[in-house]
């Protein structure tokens, strides 16, 4: 493989600094205390304390789980602090009273809080650290009966909607990291769209791991209520650090009758250097459940980041005629290491699913994509489609395949397509005689090979994962 | 324009091109004729700048410049084209998107304007008449599922948008059908121009009933064994390559 293109895999992670910002964080270690006090910060009522500590309680008898494909030396989960939020004792009246060296460091990732945004249709809900910050554009979404709000603020403002969703899709007994974040999770989003409302803009979040050794638990809940729609965005980037970082989030989708949820995130926290130190490590339950009849929920993930990715959007199909989506676009470079897929569980009749996986590996990386499609005996006339590719750049990266198919219904009709291909020199060298520079050339291919994940993005979002891929998006998408 | 003097490269061990000496003054058509095995496509290959060869003497001077120093995209930049023998696909690029991205990367070495994609449809449509190509090809990936005459066209179509000043065809003749060599032939004799020039690389005679030569270059064994007037391809329809290569070894 060329030099030139090994160059172009191996630039630096643009985003690594780190905002000086007085943070309140709490002493390092893991307890009951440590849980109550979370939610004695946080002023929450007794429901989810008792929620936390059941939660707590039982991830004290679980195992971290091995089965992935990835390595890493142990966590010590008694080293971590578990909370951190920015001081701000007064709540903020307008975005000019936000802290100015926190709006820089959302100038330098070039996402905007500010007018131009508004402008463009996105309201922004923007989570530092723990705690959001700063919310715009409510006034007309309140205006529709939609709430789109810090989660935090959502616990206080209609604590019955989280009392009546929260932990319904992801139990906080479902696994290890699910288990953890349910103790001692901090904040994220909320997101609630009244029957038959169509949200008439993109909802956006923008994630950012900021304080040194702060675990980072966000915690998501989306319900469209019946003939809802909605599209939100998460964006990620984080700053260089030389400690890995546990991040392990939980986002829940709702799905009543005739809703669709269209989720996309585009991942670029710090990966570690070239050598393989340093890093976030990544490990996240995403998962969404079609609950109601003709109901759609649409996963679409650009994930370039993090030195260890761990992560499964799903979709629980039990509404008759419901459809489950997933598209992917995984890239691992230097030492970087990727266990992803998603899991479709067809549990109504006429259920569909479709999943689209890309995984591009260079450099040192190891990508693997790992699905499982489960057609239960109840769900007649359920379909799946896979397809799984792959891209190699260079000799020293990995890709794996791990699809599971469990059929218990004869009546299901399941297609699975695979292929690996490698960026050839002799594409490389067609571009260079056509006048693209060799950097140029690269990403009009990796672009061609992830375009139908791509198209599944909106606009918005596209130009975002071709800055953070830093690639060419194809006209149809650009 | 184009001065090629003792030419020598190498791909692994092997010298396959072994001294190599051509002029190539700007309106001119010359065709590269030979065996197979005898340089040809290297020859072009080496001018376009692959990496897989390596040049172990003599020198090429296009423009007044020493065009082995430049970089392939540069040397694509100053109007050095090849219309590939196996053209490459690169699936998921759509054809226009691509076509626009390399006309824009050499306006922009030219200090010029890139254009719209809007401004660029106009373009593209009206060259596209001139290879007699179906506009449904502009949304299909680049090269991809296209057949042999297709690809072929396709070379073509990227060559009457760029408008080289040096065009080099590697074989471009070869798995073409009478129609598609005729309209293939129509497409390069349309854009010739004064201050251009073409080199014509082919196995077989009958691309230059179409495209009429100034000079035509016989290779043998990685050198030039006969240089002569567009009749020198007749005589080599009618008597082989034989006649020469023998003469070619005894020389050696």
């Amino acid at each position: 493989m060329s030099s030139s293109i090994e160059t172009l895999v191996n630039r630096e992670y643009a985003y690594g600094f780190v905002t000086d910002i007085d943070t309140d964080t709490i002493p390092r270690g893991l307890n009951e205390d440590v849980v109550r006090l979370i939610s004695a910060k946080k002023k929450e009522p007794a429901f989810l304390l008792e929620w936390r500590l059941k939660a707590y309680r039982r991830w004290l008898t679980m195992k971290e789980p091995h089965w992935s494909n990835v390595q890493y030396p142990p966590i010590d989960y008694q080293d971590l602090s578990y909370y951190s939020a920015p001081r701000a004792a007064k709540t903020l009246a307008s975005l000019d009273e936000v802290d100015p060296e926190l709006r820089r460091t959302y100038e330098k990732l070039g996402i905007s809080l500010n007018e131009q945004k508004i402008m463009n249709g996105v309201a922004v809900d923007a989570i530092f650290d723990s705690v959001s910050v700063g919310t715009t554009m409510k006034k007309e979404l309140a205006s529709l009966g939609i709430i789109f709000c810090s989660f935090g603020e959502a616990v206080h403002s209609h604590p019955e909607l989280v009392e009546q969703y929260l932990g319904t899709v992801v139990p906080y007994s479902d696994n290890f990291f699910a288990a953890l974040n349910s103790a001692v999770f901090s904040d994220g989003s909320f997101c609630y769209v009244p029957k038959g409302v169509r949200c008439p803009m993109e909802l956006s979040t923008y994630f950012r791991i900021n304080a040194a050794n702060t675990g980072q638990f966000e915690r998501t809940l989306i319900i469209a209520d019946e003939g809802a729609y909605v599209s939100y965005l998460e964006g990620c980037t984080a700053p260089k650090r030389d400690e890995n970082q546990l991040h392990a989030a939980v986002v829940e989708l709702v799905a009543l009758d005739n809703a669709q949820i269209k989720y996309s995130t585009v991942q670029n926290w710090y990966a570690g250097d070239s050598e393989g130190n340093g890093g976030i490590y990544n490990f996240v339950t995403k998962r969404g459940k079609c609950e109601g009849v003709n109901s759609k929920i649409s996963w679409t993930q650009v994930e370039t980041g993090s030195a260890i990715t761990w992560k499964y959007p799903s979709v629980i199909l039990k509404g008759d005629n419901s459809v489950g989506e997933f598209y992917s676009v995984a890239v691992v470079n230097n030492h970087q290491q990727a266990d992803t897929g998603t899991k479709m569980i067809h549990m109504g009749k006429n259920t569909r699913s479709t999943i689209v996986s890309k995984g591009i590996s260079a450099g040192h990386g190891n990508n693997s994509y790992r699905g499982r499609v489960q057609v239960l005996p109840k769900a007649t006339g359920a379909r799946n489609y896979t397809q799984c590719d792959s891209m190699l750049v260079g000799n020293q990266c990995g890709a794996h395949t791990f699809p599971y198919i469990e059929v218990g219904n004869n009546t299901a009709t399941l297609e699975h397509e695979a292929s690996t291909s490698k960026i050839g020199e002799d594409q490389i060298f067609y571009c260079k005689q056509r006048g693209l520079s060799a950097e140029d050339a690269v990403s009009m291919i990796v672009s061609g090979f992830c375009k139908d994940v791509f198209q599944q993005l909106p606009m918005e979002f596209a130009l975002e994962a071709q800055q953070l891929l830093g690639i060419t998006l194809e006209g149809s998408v650009g | 324009m184009l001065d090629i003097r003792d030419l020598r490269a190498t791909v692994g061990d092997q010298e396959i091109l072994k001294g190599i000496s051509l002029s190539v003054q700007q309106g001119e058509i010359h065709a590269i004729m030979g065996p197979n095995g005898s340089g040809k496509s290297t020859l072009a290959q080496v001018l376009a700048g692959h990496p897989a060869y390596t040049v172990t003497g003599g020198s090429v001077t296009y423009d007044g410049e020493d065009l082995l120093e430049l970089d392939p995209e540069v040397r694509a930049q100053k109007g050095v084209f090849l219309a590939f023998q196996y053209p490459v696909e690169i699936p998921g690029v759509s054809n226009a998107y691509f076509l626009r991205a390399a006309y824009n990367a050499m306006r922009k070495a030219k200090g010029e304007p890139e254009v719209d994609p809007l401004e660029f449809l106009d373009l593209v449509e009206r060259k596209m008449a001139l290879v007699d190509m179906d506009p449904a090809m502009l949304n299909r990936s680049v090269n991809t599922g296209f057949s042999g005459g297709e690809k072929k066209r396709n070379e073509i179509l990227q060559m009457a948008v760029l408008e080289p000043r040096l065009a080099v065809l590697d074989e471009t003749d070869s798995g073409l059908d009478i129609d598609a060599l005729r309209i293939v032939a129509q497409g390069v004799n349309a854009l010739r121009r004064p201050d251009n020039a073409t080199i014509v690389v082919t196995h077989y005679q009958r691309l230059l009933n179409y495209i009429v030569p100034d000079v035509v270059h016989v290779l043998a064994n990685g050198r030039i064994v006969r240089s002569g007037g567009k009749e020198l391809a007749l005589q080599l329809e009618e008597r082989g390559y034989e006649w020469l290569t023998d003469g070619a070894e005894v020389a050696a």
